[in-house]
């Protein structure tokens, strides 16, 4: 579903990825770990479309696609969300009204017809159970005065509203308590299954606990230098990365 | 230069859609002003004679008066010399009776602006006193208003039928001697519309005018005068359009409102007269002076205003709260695109004890344009307990225009409590960002942005309004983000 062949991405000059290589396919969970600065954020928002990244080298495929043609909005249309590590207020915006514009967009898209009101609503009030979204959240401005557990909430909501094929969940974990933390697994693992994909960043194993990856990578200064499977998150807890990185200049 | 800017410079803006030119006989005064001309136009209207020395008083103010200069706007010296006072679209018979009668041409024009003219679309609920240039030719709607006591009729009619209202009210707002443009207009106004809401009654219906500019060459001066009585109400609305034309355009209105004892006016505009093209050639002038009386306790008198057009305005709706109670609300949205410039805000003039006033304001600029907020609150000696809220926010789009407020506050009276907030913000990439990953293209996560924004004031319009209003701002601002 996704190959990311040695990326190399510049910000004003800085070069934050230096060769990352990987690989995704359908149906499978992929976490990120990394120490903070490494890249993981930068990533993720080179995957999306944001502006003001330098793509210097490398290649990355979606569904067989050079995902570089398509625009942010072409490219949530094919199937890609962004849980966003910070989710940014938009001020006299309904929350429900951009999400049903965001939904709309995406169904013309697929050649599906619009949903009405009441159509919209349906699907609405069974999302939210999924995720126990509070109700008072849904006729807001878009994140405005939320709480930060309440916005990365409302992301994963969004996330359910939406069923996206590809999940990008930056830090969707940070600053949950722990029973939001169930919830938010709880929503991620009803939206996983043999067509989708998930990719986690994260810094704590806990989630791990919740949401069982397939795969886990470390992800630091520009390059992933470790891949395993849920043990080497574990590890990591145990031993910081600072173990991996020795590990990988010796290899 | 940010990638923004660069965008914005790219994009052109979408061109006016308003701009065409109705091509019919008209009836026009030579260009020029002089005590002739004045004499000329009242003849013409067949007014009576307090209304003649009115109007040449008001002349005598205006030439000993300079143009102002204060305002945040630039724009070369406007030649009053050259500027045609008069035109009427010229009459088969003597005037139309109905609207199969009026010039069929003229019809389409207002088919072409939307207006709700004719038979099927007046079921909507809209009585249109249609302004063309100069002399209204329909007016809809009229006996249900009358059913109810209401009058509703051009100023000339209003002149003719109900002289004795108009010769109390009229001025008695906005004295002859005001201001520069308002002596100009009582001078010299033509036309423009009469309201006149009794006791006790709620109008049946929103009453709406449409001003239009059409013949080139003439500045537009309407006066509006609206009388509520004690307990009455009515909401206005008035929108503007002007066919495109190279030459700037005079326009330079007044409007009166009046309310006394617990009467209720809501006023709304939507102005979106030719902005100019997107080298600033061209595009109207737009010098109103509107202002309400709230002369009766417990009155009330809100302005809400959507101004997308017009290559500069300079406009202030103010509100005199005269009577104990009485309070006056404005809210606006102003946007400006490529060499538009807008100084707009409103004036609220406490007098009265118990008074409130609420600013709230929107400043939207974009491309090269100047947008600027001034606003006075001034609370006088006897106006105890009185209190004032204003806002006012400023949203730029790209980093070649600007926003400039301007929040002058006079208290002659210490219990007065008066709180102003001011924020300038941009659209910001993150907010973009947000709205297209999640599927929203480009254009339509720009106009949500912006939308809500403006929401704490759109949503004072009355419905139809406010979806106009959304349409007019999405216009506007194509292309002003790429
Ligand atoms: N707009 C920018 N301008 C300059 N430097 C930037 C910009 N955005 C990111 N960086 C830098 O790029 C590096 C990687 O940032 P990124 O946000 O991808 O890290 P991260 O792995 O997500 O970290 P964290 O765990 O703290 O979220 C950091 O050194 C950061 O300062
Ligand atoms: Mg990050």
């Amino acid at each position: 579903m996704l190959t990311i062949k040695d990326l190399q991405v510049r910000i004003e000059n800085k070069q934050i990825l230096k060769g990352l290589d990987l690989a995704v396919n359908a149906g499978e969970v992929h976490a990120i770990m990394g120490p903070n600065g490494s890249g993981k954020s930068t990533l993720a928002s080179v995957l999306a479309g944001r502006d003001g990244y330098d793509v210097t080298a490398g290649a990355v495929e979606y569904d067989g696609r050079d995902l570089f043609e398509l625009s942010p909005e072409d490219r949530a249309r094919q199937g890609i969300f962004l849980a966003f590590q910070y989710p940014v207020e938009i001020p006299g915006v309904n929350n429900i009204y951009l999400l049903k514009a965001a939904l709309n967009a995406i169904r013309a898209h697929q050649g599906q017809p619009p949903l009405d009101a009441v159509e919209f609503l349906q699907v609405v009030r069974q999302k939210m159970q999924l995720v126990n979204m509070d109700e008072s959240l849904l006729n807001r401005s878009v994140n405005e005065g939320f709480s930060g557990g309440e916005k990365k909430r409302n992301e994963i909501f969004q996330m359910a509203v939406l069923e996206p094929r590809l999940a990008i969940l930056d830090e969707t974990d940070s600053g949950l308590d722990i029973d939001a933390l169930k919830t938010v697994a709880e929503g991620v693992n009803t939206l996983r299954n043999e067509s989708r994909a998930i990719v986690l960043v994260t810094h704590y194993q806990r989630l791990l606990n919740y949401i069982v990856p397939d795969y886990v990578h470390v992800l630091s200064d520009g390059k992933i230098i470790r891949s395993g499977d849920r043990s080497l998150a574990v590890e990591l807890e145990e031993k910081g990365y600072d173990w991996v990185r020795q590990g990988a200049k010796a290899a | 230069m940010t990638d923004e800017t660069a965008k914005v410079e790219e994009l052109v803006h979408k061109e006016y859609e308003h701009g065409f030119v109705t091509d019919i006989d008209t009836d026009t005064v030579a260009p020029g002003l002089n005590e002739d001309v004045i004499a000329l136009i009242s003849a013409k209207k067949e007014e009576p004679e307090w209304l003649l020395e009115w109007r040449l008083d008001a002349f005598r103010h205006w030439t000993r008066m300079a143009e102002p200069a204060w305002a945040h706007v630039h724009y070369p010296p406007i030649d009053f010399q050259a500027i045609s006072y008069y035109s009427a679209p010229k009459a088969k018979t003597d005037g139309p009776k109905s609207l199969d009668e009026v010039d069929p041409k003229l019809l389409e024009t207002y088919e072409k602006l939307g207006i709700p003219l004719h038979e099927q679309k007046m079921l909507a609920g809209v009585a249109v006193d249609a302004v063309f240039d100069s002399v209204s030719v329909a007016t809809t709607f009229k006996e249900k208003l009358a059913d109810a006591g209401v009058i509703f009729c051009s100023f000339s009619e209003a002149v003719q039928n109900h002289p004795y209202l108009v010769r109390a009210y009229l001025g008695s707002v906005v004295p002859a001697s005001d201001n520069y443009y308002a002596a100009l207009n009582s001078a010299v106004f033509t036309d423009g519309s009469f309201c006149f809401i009794p006791k006790n009654t709620r109008c049946p219906m929103e009453l709406s005018t449409y001003f239009r500019i059409n013949a080139a060459n003439t500045g537009q001066f309407e006066r509006t005068l609206i009388v509520a009585e004690e307990s009455s109400y009515v909401s206005y609305l008035e929108g503007c359009t002007a066919p495109m034309r190279d030459e700037n355009q005079l326009h330079a209105a007044v409007v009166e409102l009046v309310a006394l004892d617990n009467a209720e006016i809501k006023y709304s505009t939507v102005q979106n007269w030719y902005p100019g093209d997107e080298n600033g050639v061209g595009g109207i002038y737009n010098f109103v002076t509107k202002r309400g009386d709230c002369r009766g306790s417990g009155s009330r008198i809100s302005w809400t205003q959507v101004e997308t057009g017009s290559a500069i305005t300079w406009k202030y709706p103010s509100c005199i709260l005269r009577g104990d109670n009485s309070s006056g609300e404005f809210y606006s949205v102003a946007v400006t695109n490529n060499y538009q410039q807008a100084d707009t805000g409103t004036k609220m003039i406490h007098l009265g004890r118990n008074t409130r006033s609420t600013i709230i304001s929107k400043g939207i600029s974009a491309g090269k344009a100047q947008n600027a907020y001034r606003g006075l609150v001034k609370i006088s000696k006897n106006a105890d307990n009185a209190r004032n809220y204003t806002q006012c926010d400023s949203l730029l789009m790209g980093d070649t225009c600007g926003a400039h407020t301007f929040p002058y506050i006079e208290t002659g009276n210490a219990g007065a409590i008066v709180e102003h907030e001011a924020t300038t913000s941009k659209i910001s990439d993150d907010q973009l960002f947000y709205c297209r990953q999640r599927g929203i293209d480009e254009e339509d996560a720009v106009n949500m942005i912006v939308n809500g924004f403006c929401k704490d004031v759109f949503k004072e319009l009355p419905m139809e309004f406010a979806v106009e209003a959304q349409k007019l701002l999405n216009i506007t601002l194509e292309g002003a983000v790429g």
